[in-house]
């Protein structure tokens, strides 16, 4: 397989009242062409950044970033052509109908006479019936497929997703993750960032998971949910947990999880709890998913 | 070719986008005009005589038409520019192949396009208090064209630069209303003081307004090959800027 993205050390510093601050902090990795990477990490982690650089909102402080082979400054034109980037934020220009729109995003990649494609972009995000609709009357739903469509509208080889289900209803985020699996299916690169780790885990084939602007992880998906922690213990309780199990407990309420390597560390924490006279009710005991995997990577860095 | 349909294309949307809106951006500035012309025309029509045999209402529609293009230029980058970075939708321009050069030449076309939609509007109903002269009309179509480029040109530069819309009116107000209203937009600087007139003369937005006045009455303060100097090298020093600005990202790509 040959490279659809490349970051190579990636710096990016932005001043801020006391010094600078390393959003970027030398970020390497490739995506093959064909792939469905997610792009994972915490707020404030550097993925936005990394993927404004990457669509040339925001330039590099050093490093170089290509796609499809075209560097992202020396040869910016080349570089975006192949890249169709889904905003996070949910931003419309208000003047134009969505065909409008569509016809103009065409026309700012040299095509004229696209209809046909935009037809099926319109269908394909369920959006046939709204072409002559002001954007401005579109529900929030709505004008996130139009931002979708308008990422497609050149039909780009790499598609970037910046939180594209962020505050989206359960309808719309299938319908979308129908859309775009198709188009990974066809041969497109597909990036996206997340913050729903279940989206990441059903859809990515690998994962890189980025904290204070470094690569913490960057794996299979399936090698990812494999090397760590692979139990999840999940109790309900009303009492107080002993310290040495509250230290590596999540608690929400009156649920407790803690994630454990084999059967011995499952005994051993029952062990544990049964000494502390801790009443538990519900005992499931499961497969850890993404979500204890990152959790304990972000943990385990933060203690290195 | 791709560059060429991208440009043209960004242009073909800016026009469309404030002739969308043309009650305000077209037919509410030809109303303005024309209540100058009323209530000027009517004080002053027989108290003031610039040149001779032309009358104070006719001397002063060039004028009128010209501010009217120069503030509409300018409105249009400007404004423009600064709702896409407000609202946040410059991404999609942002994020396509088009050149500095596409950017300049589209957000300069659709402004100069709207100045002189404007400024033909005023001339049309300004007809009705005063028949045109048109004495040498060449140079009203070079200097109306040069000042519009010239303005489309300072609101690009004036929109990249700001952040809030209150930065873009500021620079309307503070910079480009005072030094069109001290252009002698309502007089000959003929009829300053000498100091005053030094003054004007350091003033771009004089020679542009003089030079487009000379096309109406074949008579002008200052030679229009001059103002022509002044105006066009004007223009070719904010376009290299606004040129550099673009290329450079400013304010576009952090």
């Amino acid at each position: 397989m040959s490279v659809a993205v490349e970051f190579e050390e990636v710096v990016k510093t932005y001043a801020v009242p006391r010094g600078t601050l390393r959003a970027l902090d030398g970020v390497s990795m490739t995506i093959e062409q064909g792939e469905f990477f997610g792009l994972l990490g915490p707020n404030g982690a550097g993925k936005t950044t990394l993927i404004s650089i990457l669509a040339g909102l925001t330039r590099a402080a050093s490093g170089r970033v290509r796609v499809m082979g075209h560097d992202v400054v020396d040869d910016y034109a080349a570089a975006r052509r192949s890249i169709g980037v889904v905003p996070q934020e949910l931003v419309f220009d208000p003047f134009f109908t969505v065909r409008e729109c569509l016809r103009i995003q065409s026309g700012y990649f040299g095509l004229r006479r696209n209809d046909n494609w935009i037809d099926a972009l319109l269908a394909g995000l369920g959006l046939a019936d709204k072409g002559d609709v002001n954007m401005r009357q579109l529900s929030g739903g709505m004008k996130r497929r139009v931002l979708v469509a308008q990422a497609l509208v050149h039909r780009p080889p790499v598609i970037v997703l910046d939180e594209p289900t962020a505050g989206v209803d359960v309808e719309l985020r299938q319908a979308l993750w129908g859309f775009i699996a198709g188009l990974n299916k066809q041969g497109h690169t597909v990036l996206l960032t997340t913050h729903y780790l279940e989206e990441a885990e059903a859809l990515c084939g690998r994962i890189a998971m980025l904290k204070q602007g470094r690569v913490v992880a960057l794996d299979r998906t399936a090698n990812l949910l494999a090397g760590t922690a692979s139990t999840m213990l999940q109790f309900k309780t009303d009492d107080a947990l002993p310290p040495e199990v509250a230290a590596r407990a999540r608690i929400t309420g009156r649920i407790a999880q803690v994630t454990a390597h084999d059967a011995a560390e499952v005994e051993a924490l029952l062990g544990q709890l049964r000494r502390a006279g801790v009443r538990i009710e519900d005992l499931e005991i499961g497969r850890a998913d993404l979500e204890d995997v990152f959790l304990e990577i972000m943990q385990r860095e933060t203690v290195s | 070719m791709i560059r060429l349909e991208g440009a043209r294309t960004l242009f073909a949307k800016e026009i469309l986008r404030f002739w969308k809106v043309s009650v305000q951006t077209v037919a509410a500035p030809v109303l303005t005009a024309m209540l100058y012309l009323l209530i000027f025309g009517h004080v002053l029509e027989d108290h003031v005589q610039v040149f001779p045999g032309v009358r104070y209402t006719s001397f002063l529609i060039p004028g009128l038409v010209m501010m009217s293009v120069l503030q509409n230029a300018y409105a249009n980058s400007s404004s423009s520019l600064i709702q896409s970075k407000v609202t946040g939708n410059l991404v999609f321009l942002l994020v396509t192949p088009l050149s500095h050069w596409a950017w300049f030449a589209a957000y300069v076309g659709a402004s100069v396009v709207r100045g002189l939609a404007v400024g033909a509007g005023v001339l049309a109903v300004t007809v009705w208090f005063a028949p045109p002269h048109l004495e040498e009309p060449g140079w009203i179509i070079v200097f109306a064209l040069l000042g519009a480029g010239m303005l489309g040109t300072l609101g690009l530069i004036a929109g990249l630069w700001a952040e809030k819309f209150d930065q873009t009116a500021a620079f309307q107000n503070f910079i480009i209303m005072p030094m069109t209203f001290l252009s002698g937009v309502f007089y000959s600087v003929h009829s300053l003081p000498p100091f005053w007139q030094a003054v004007s003369h350091l003033n771009p937005f004089f020679y542009m307004i003089d030079g487009f006045r000379r096309g109406f009455f074949g008579a002008s303060d200052v030679s229009p090959w001059l103002s022509l100097a002044v105006v066009g090298g004007s223009f070719l020093a904010v376009s290299a800027l606004a040129l550099r600005l673009l290329a450079r990202g400013y304010k576009l790509r952090t």
